[in-house]
């Protein structure tokens, strides 16, 4: 069997596959991974099915060694991936030789890389799912270095052979999402759902695997307080007491009392994904 | 006694997020569609005044799901549309297939909530083991089960701080519901006793040993 020796991280390094959806009432979130089509896209780059878990690295600095020769390959984010010390690019499948080290730059586009290797990391499964869940602390631990993963056994499928441009590095600049309505709009002012489709909003640096909370105008609710909890879907655009937006993301609470004003489309939720602290956002109409 | 109709609200791409006027009408609903499942269902998960409706939409499109939740409205709630009925929830006779659930009565907030309440902590505990709890749904934490029973009399405020640290098993009251913490966690219930029970098993299918639906009594370990 072969084994990944993780030497060193920067940015966080977790498990994640597909999630375990269907949990939900039994209080478990979907978890998963936040960039779904970048683990796919990896997956498929090594021959993979498209649920096998990889690793979610924040913004780079992973470096690992495997045991065996190994395929790989990077998605999501857009920096530098290096086998002993040779570039060899994101977005494309590579091959690191036993003992050799595979190093991933920090992103200069994008917030989380997507690591697959080939075979998948197989780590223990809880509730159907790899993926660390961040709340619930259900899943792998988080990966530091020192951790040595287990990698499944060889895939059906070989390797494709692909020209290189598979590549759909993340935006710099304003990133546009779909809104959908949400059960909870006459929550708010006329005018704060209005200022949430026309106003230009900023991912705050706060924002993780629970949340991506958005600085920008206070948004008026035009009911105060809270709901009764009710259950949350991801994507959901809470809105605080405040004023403030937080939109839910995979390893959301269940259920929430802030009221839901509008739902991120769910085809925009890798794209949200890659939003890095600070970078711009815009929402239009689904 | 009328009722609100229940209303369907936007919930996505794939689910609907069902208003009902309150906890019964919430039971009542998932029970009826729970019996009645079409393919494409992901899943069921009540909360105390709502139900959200998790479809695959492949399967399930979004419209077919929201004329099924309709049609499991006008049948199980029918005081809903015709204002007819007292809108109560039949009383359920208790069942072999209840779950029993040990518990050692001698919780921190014992004596200081049956004080509140005015009755003795003999009192209130023989109440707790008398009643017929039913898990409503889960929240909070997974597998943190919400127990309602219809006669349970009493109201019982939160702790006003939170305890940073509430050891696993611990089984308390907060407002009407009754519950038990699957694991350490902070906390506000009051708490007036204790379980050895697994209600969280990650490799147990369920993990949860609650489930929305399913039937409690409580019974005093012996020490």
């Amino acid at each position: 069997m072969t084994r990944l020796r993780i030497e060193g991280t920067g940015g966080r390094v977790l498990v994640q596959d597909l999630g375990r959806p269907g949990f939900a009432h039994l209080g478990v979130a979907p978890s998963g991974a936040l960039d779904r089509g970048a683990l796919a896209l990896a997956n498929r780059l090594v021959g993979n099915p498209d649920g096998l878990a990889g690793l979610e690295v924040v913004l780079g600095g992973l470096r690992f060694a495997p045991d065996r020769d190994l395929w790989f390959a990077v998605t999501g984010a857009w920096g530098s991936v290096r086998v002993a010390g040779r570039e060899v690019g994101p977005y494309r499948a590579a091959r690191v030789r036993a003992g050799e080290a595979v190093e991933i730059g920090t992103a200069q586009r994008g917030l989380r890389y997507l690591v697959a290797v080939r075979g998948g990391i197989d780590e223990p499964v809880t509730l159907g799912s790899r993926s660390r869940d961040t709340l619930a602390g259900i899943g792998p631990e988080p990966v530091d270095a020192g951790r040595v993963l287990a990698v499944g056994p060889e895939p059906a499928a070989s390797v494709p052979l692909l020209d290189d441009d598979a590549a759909y590095p993340p935006t710099v600049g304003a990133v546009s999402l779909g809104l959908l309505p949400g059960p909870r709009a006459d929550w708010v002012t006329d005018a704060a759902l209005a200022a949430l489709h026309e106003s230009s909003w900023r991912v705050s640096a706060s924002s993780d695997r629970v949340g991506a909370r958005l600085e920008g105008p206070a948004l008026e609710r035009r009911v105060p307080g809270e709901l009764v909890s009710e259950p949350t879907v991801a994507g959901a655009i809470q809105v605080t007491g405040a004023g403030v937006p937080t939109v839910l993301l995979a390893d959301r609470p269940v259920t929430g009392g802030y009221p839901v004003v509008a739902i991120v489309d769910p085809a925009s939720l890798d794209r949200l994904a890659q939003v890095r602290p600070g970078q711009e956002v815009r929402f239009r109409h689904a | 006694m009328s009722r609100a109709e229940p209303r369907l609200l936007p919930a996505g791409r794939s689910a609907i997020l069902v208003e009902c006027d309150g906890l019964d009408a919430v039971i009542e609903l998932h029970d009826a569609l729970a019996r009645d499942l079409p393919d494409g269902v992901v899943e069921l998960v009540p909360a105390a005044r709502t139900l959200l409706v998790a479809v695959d939409p492949a399967r399930l499109p979004l419209e077919s799901a929201a004329n099924w939740v309709r049609r499991a409205v006008r049948e199980a709630l029918p005081s809903a549309s015709s204002g007819a009925g007292d809108g109560a929830r039949a009383e359920e006779p208790a069942s072999d297939d209840d779950l029993v659930i040990d518990v050692d009565y001698r919780g921190d907030d014992l004596a200081d909530v049956a004080a509140h309440l005015g009755v003795t902590a003999e009192h209130l505990v023989a109440r707790h083991l008398a009643t017929r709890w039913r898990v409503a749904f889960i929240g909070f934490a997974p597998g943190f089960g919400y127990l309602v029973a219809d006669d349970w009399p009493f109201d019982v405020p939160r702790l006003d701080v939170a305890r940073t640290r509430v050891p696993p098993g611990a089984v308390g009251l907060a407002g009407a519901f009754s519950g038990a913490y699957p694991r350490e966690s902070p906390g506000g219930w009051r708490l007036i006793g204790r379980t050895e029970a697994a209600l969280w098993d990650p490799d147990a299918d369920p993990p949860a040993l609650l489930v929305p639906g399913r039937g409690v009594r409580f019974r005093e370990a012996r020490a």
